[in-house]
């Protein structure tokens, strides 16, 4: 399983092009500061936006193709999205919010208790903490066993001891599952901490000197990985800028 | 005194308010949550009765209404019975003349509905169709209620498009407002201040019920 993404969009402050690909059971972070065009990029993953240009592939299947003008609603993608703020329906209680997707109660009560919400089954969204809210976002989210998993911030509004729970149950929910996940963080060390891969935006593209960066920090095993970094750019000497910048953070590592 | 055209009144306030609340949702969803060309102009449309002066709408009505004229012909092709001065024609002419009145409450209910809810159900694979009855319709209950009760009174208290259209046939299109005003007329003031005692109470008592709605819609509570 792929996910193979290059879309591009005219936005009101940049241009958006990015692209990229992610393979199953692979967390893939993008990471940058807010207004980078992140949320603007899951969204178009999810099918709630349209880039201008561009391509989105799953596997053999095209989601999105603008030279063929092809492009599937987001009710046909199959895919699970946890939103940034909290997108619980107020009318529903917890169970009801989990099951809407599928009107599935066992496979609802099942995950409750999977992520220790199964006591709070029949109250209503405004009656359950922030933390609360969003492991039923990520229930609801995984009920119909989604083929991409698509989290925008999702621990943004969360207090840090919530926020640090959370992301070790993220963690262990994405070593279970066998689908791409892509985590959108504007939180470096939740991206390192999470993410199998680290794709850095800023202005609307992928920053690669920065990806750099953000794995010396994170990750010293990945020097090796770097160093052939360096080597692909040295070859090309329009690359400098992007080169001082990693001399500058194996120096810093080494 | 004749209860009749207080009866007629009901029925026809009733008739109006379930007809409206049903084509009034999707024409609201319309406005509110899809994009399309000239929308600004078919929302003026829409609200043209709310300011135009009942009998220029009632004689617009009626000349649409005639069996000379488009919806009357038509309606008579497939019903086999006139619509000028019938019960049903009051109905339609109801219909039209209260119809801002149905959707500017429940605009503004669907308008507080937040779009991630929508977005949320498309991705989790409801038709916009299903969203909207799963998800736009309940939390905008409300806003429904609160439409529903404003076209009820709304039409209760109707008098120049129902003279216009359906005249003062009784038992047939002689509602309340038109009753009273021929007793007035006709120097019969214990008949109209006993239909107005009646109607009185009733248009305050659904006013009320609307501003605790509307209060419960701004604040949640």
């Amino acid at each position: 399983m792929e996910l193979s993404v290059s879309i591009k969009k005219k936005l009101p402050h940049f241009d958006l092009d990015v692209s990229f690909s992610c393979r199953d059971s692979r967390l893939l972070a993008l990471v940058g500061p807010s207004g980078a065009g992140k949320t603007t990029t899951i969204r178009i993953l999810a099918g709630l936006d349209r880039p201008d240009e561009g391509r989105i592939t799953y596997n053999n299947e095209v989601w999105v193709d603008t030279d063929k003008k092809i492009f599937l609603p987001p009710q046909d993608r199959h895919l699970g999205y946890v939103f940034q703020e909290y997108t619980l329906f107020p009318h529903l209680t917890v169970i009801g919010n989990v099951a809407f997707g599928t009107g599935d109660k066992k496979a609802a009560e099942s995950l409750l208790r999977r992520f220790n919400i199964w006591h709070l089954r029949d109250r209503k969204p405004d009656k359950i903490s922030g933390g609360e809210r969003q492991r039923c976002a990520i229930c609801q989210a995984m009920i119909r066993r989604p083929r991409l998993l698509l989290l925008d911030e999702p621990f943004s509004a969360l207090d840090a001891v919530t926020r640090q729970n959370l992301r070790k149950e993220v963690r262990t929910l994405k070593q279970e599952l066998s689908i791409p996940v892509i985590h959108v963080t504007h939180d470096i060390s939740e991206a390192l901490y999470l993410a199998d891969d680290v794709l850095p935006m800023v202005g609307g593209r992928i920053v690669r000197k920065w990806m750099v960066q953000f794995m010396l920090k994170g990750r010293p095993s990945e020097q090796e990985r770097v160093t052939e970094d360096i080597y692909a750019l040295e070859s090309d000497s329009r690359n400098s800028e992007e080169l001082s910048v990693l001399y500058d953070s194996l120096e810093v590592i080494q | 005194m004749d209860l009749t055209p207080l009866w007629l009144s009901l029925k026809l306030a009733f008739m109006t308010t379930v007809i409206l609340v049903i084509m009034a949702a999707p024409l609201t969803y319309l406005l509110v949550y899809i994009r399309f060309a000239g929308k600004s102009f078919f929302e003026a449309l829409l609200t043209l009765p709310m300011v135009l002066p009942p009998t220029v709408l009632g004689f617009y009505l009626l000349l649409v209404m005639t069996p000379q004229g488009k919806i009357g012909r038509f309606w008579e092709a497939v019903t086999g019975s006139p619509l000028i001065f019938t019960f049903s024609g009051i109905v339609v002419a109801s219909l039209v003349y209260s119809l801002p009145f149905a959707i500017q409450p429940m605009k503004a209910a669907f308008e507080k509905i937040d779009r991630r809810l929508l977005e949320s159900a498309y991705v989790l694979g409801l038709s916009p169709m299903s969203a909207f009855f799963k998800v736009v319709i309940p939390n905008a209950v409300n806003g429904l209620t609160a439409s529903a009760i404003l076209v009820f009174i709304h039409t209760l208290g109707e008098f120049g498009v129902i003279l216009m259209v359906g005249g003062s046939i009784p038992g047939e299109t002689k509602v309340a407002s038109i009753a009273i005003y021929e007793a007035v007329e006709a120097l019969r003031y214990r008949d109209a201040a006993m239909m107005c005692l009646i109607l009185v109470p009733v248009s305050y008592l659904f006013l009320l019920l609307i501003n605790r709605l509307t209060k419960r819609q701004i604040y949640g509570a």
